[in-house]
This record gives C-alpha cells, structure tokens and sequence, in this order.
C-alpha cells in the first residue's frame, strides 16, 4: 500500500564528515546511506573525500577505496566489478543502477548513494532481496517439458533463439522492480518488472511446454496487471533492457488466448 | 509473527484467472471514447449558451442523443474500471473494499440518471 511519508525510524539524519585526504588535489564528495541494525539509530548520510588520482573511475572502485582506506564499517554487496553479477545495484544520483559499471564522470557535483529504494535494509547500501528472489522463483524460471526427453537435445531454430535475446540478459539485480512505483505500493502481490521479464524469457521459449500454465499463473490483477506502463524499469535497466515491452507481450498473450 | 516460507509469500493465494477482461475492456472503452469524445465535445459545444428550447431540439435528434447517452454511458464504465486500478494500487483493507464500492455504486448511478435524462429529452 502507498506511503507518503517516511516512518519516524527511517528519516535520515546527517551524519558524519569524514577528514579530507591530507595533499589530495583531485577530491570528489560522496554522501553515503548509513544505517546499522544493531545501533537502534535513525539512518544517517555520512560524508566522504576521494582522492580520485589515487581511485580508479567507477563509483564501486570508490566505494571500495573508502571502505578500504577511510572506513572499514561501510557495508555494501560487490562480486564480479563487470557487471555480470548485479550484486553492487544501488540508488546513484537518484536512478538504479550498478556501481560497477557507472562511472564517476557520468555525475555531476557531489555523490549520493542510497540502497535500492522502497526495499527493507539490512545494513548500509544492503537491501534485503528475499521476497525479490521468492517471486523470481515463483514463475518457474526453468525449461519445462511434458515430452520424452530427447536423445541429444531439445532443438531450437535460430529464429526462434533469437527470441530470447534482450531477455535472457537479465542479471537480477532489482533495479527495474525498485525502479516501479507499482512494485513499491504493491510488492507485495506485484511480481514487478524483472520476474515478468524472467517469465516472458520462458513464455516465448519454443522449448518450453508448459506456456498455458505459465499464462494462468500470472493471470491476475496484482500479480501482472499491476503494471501501468510506466516504464521506469526501462529507463533504469543497467543492462539495457526492456522489461517493460517483456510485460506488454505478456499482457498481449493473455487477450490472444482470450479474445 | 508468521512463520511462512519466503516462497509461501510470494505465492499468496495464487492468481485469480482473472484482469484480462479489464485490461482488454480498458483497450477497446479508450478507442471508443477517442472516436465518440470529439463528436460529444462538438454537440455540447454548439449548445453551449443556446435557449432552451434549442437544446432540447438537438438532443432529440437520433445522432447527437446516441452520442451523447454512448459517450456517458462508456465514459463512466471507462471511469469506474481506471478509479478500481487507482484505489487498488493505492488503498488496502476494508478501505480498498469501501471506496470500490462506493466508485462501482456512483459510477452506475450516474449513467442511470444521464440515460434516463437523454431519454426524455429525446421523447
């Protein structure tokens, strides 16, 4: 359900500036979502100085060189630094995106990193992605048959591969869904935009038999018609993306099957 | 406190087989008010200011009644379905339960009185 105003216990409060770095010419400020589960205290933006001679060009390597250098306590997901795992999503200069693959160049003026929006927190720039992961296995994400397993292989014409592509991308990072206004009131019921994309990517495989009951599983008013065409998922997709054009073929497959 | 598993949540009660319809109703009401809007805009228009008499002479004309009681008619169905859409993304609980109630009950109401006034204007 919508919520205007932030809970007493979530209003950010500012917090601490940290010493420049001693000699740095090159500095870049970087404002920073804190929050510590086991302090009890309101969530915090801390404030930091990069020298950027010494940091390589993306705000993870930034990130990195703070926790490093500057404050060991700074807790954030990172993996691959190519964006391949989605690990590092986070809110930068107000959009979702990979702090692996965002460069420093790209911002103008201070850096201000948030957490995924509207998701539970659980420790700094650490959202907690359960119930993301849970809807992303409720629509099957895998191949299913009802035929005898073939000797070599399930075939596929290229044409038909080629269906898939723009959509297998996906790397689960939750940007698009924490992008949705529709995910955030509704999240709850709404699969959101990257567990459609994934049901749509196993919809149009020619492989896959089980299309009708995939349908069926998503007719709903929440679960897919919960999407209003606002297309910030698209706008956000680090990996370039469309799954808003994934849920509008979807919806397009349920009148096909019923009108 | 609920001890479901995170799969159990994301589950809920299932799909309901069901937004199709609407969605589909949604499409075909929107081309339609497209089509009847600039006809009903220019009837309310001409009429805009005219005596009494004047207006109730246009409306009982076949094409501008029809227009007219299709454009309230659709319109309001068109309303009562995109106000559900509205209160549903945006109020829960018995609140949600109250306020599409009360949309469904106005929304029929209107197009009730609107019929109705086209009828005897027209006869």
């Amino acid at each position: 359900m919508v919520e205007l105003t932030l809970p007493k216990n979530s209003v950010v409060k500012t917090g601490k500036t940290w010493p420049k770095p001693q000699g740095a010419t090159n500095i870049r400020t970087f404002r920073i979502y804190r929050w510590d589960p086991d302090t009890g205290e309101n969530p915090r933006v801390d404030t930091y100085f990069v020298d950027l001679d010494t940091c390589g060009p993306m705000i993870l390597d930034a990130l990195i060189k703070i926790k490093n250098e500057i404050d060991p306590t700074l807790t954030f997901r990172r993996s691959c630094r190519e964006g391949i795992c989605g690990s590092c999503a986070m809110n930068i200069d107000g959009v979702n995106t990979l702090a692996c693959t965002r460069g420093m160049d790209e911002i103008k003026g201070d850096v201000k990193i948030y957490p995924l929006p509207h998701m539970p927190v659980v420790k700094d720039l650490v959202p907690d992605l359960t119930h993301f992961y849970a809807q992303h296995a409720s629509v099957m994400p895998w191949l299913e048959t009802k035929s005898n397993t073939p000797a070599k292989e399930w075939r596929q014409s290229i044409e038909d591969r080629k269906k898939l592509d723009g959509l297998y991308e996906c790397i689960m990072c939750a940007s698009c869904s924490t992008s949705c206004p529709s995910y955030w009131w509704n999240g709850d019921k709404y699969l959101g935009p990257a567990a459609l994309l994934h049901a749509y990517r196993w919809i149009i495989d020619s492989r896959d038999e089980a299309t009708g009951e995939r349908l069926d599983s998503l007719e709903d008013p929440f679960k897919l018609y919960r999407c209003h065409t606002i297309m910030n998922c698209t706008k956000t997709c680090p990996k370039g993306l469309n799954p808003a054009k994934a849920i509008a073929s979807i919806k397009k497959m349920m009148v096909e099957r019923t009108v | 406190m609920r001890y479901l598993t995170d799969r159990k949540r994301a589950e809920g009660l299932g799909a309901s087989k069901a937004g199709t319809e609407h969605h589909w109703y949604m499409n075909v009401s929107g081309v339609g008010l497209t089509l009847l809007i600039p006809f009903f805009v220019f009837i309310l228009g001409t009429s805009l200011g005219a005596p009494y008499e004047e207006v109730v002479a246009t409306l009982s004309q076949p094409f501008p009644a029809v227009i007219v009681g299709l454009t309230i008619a659709a319109g309001m169905l068109h309303f009562r379905r995109g106000a559900q859409m509205m209160i549903e993304d945006y109020w829960g609980g018995m609140t949600r339960k109250v306020m599409l109630w009360t949309v469904i009950c106005l929304s029929y109401l209107v197009i009730a009185a609107g019929l109705y006034a086209i009828v005897r204007i027209a006869i």
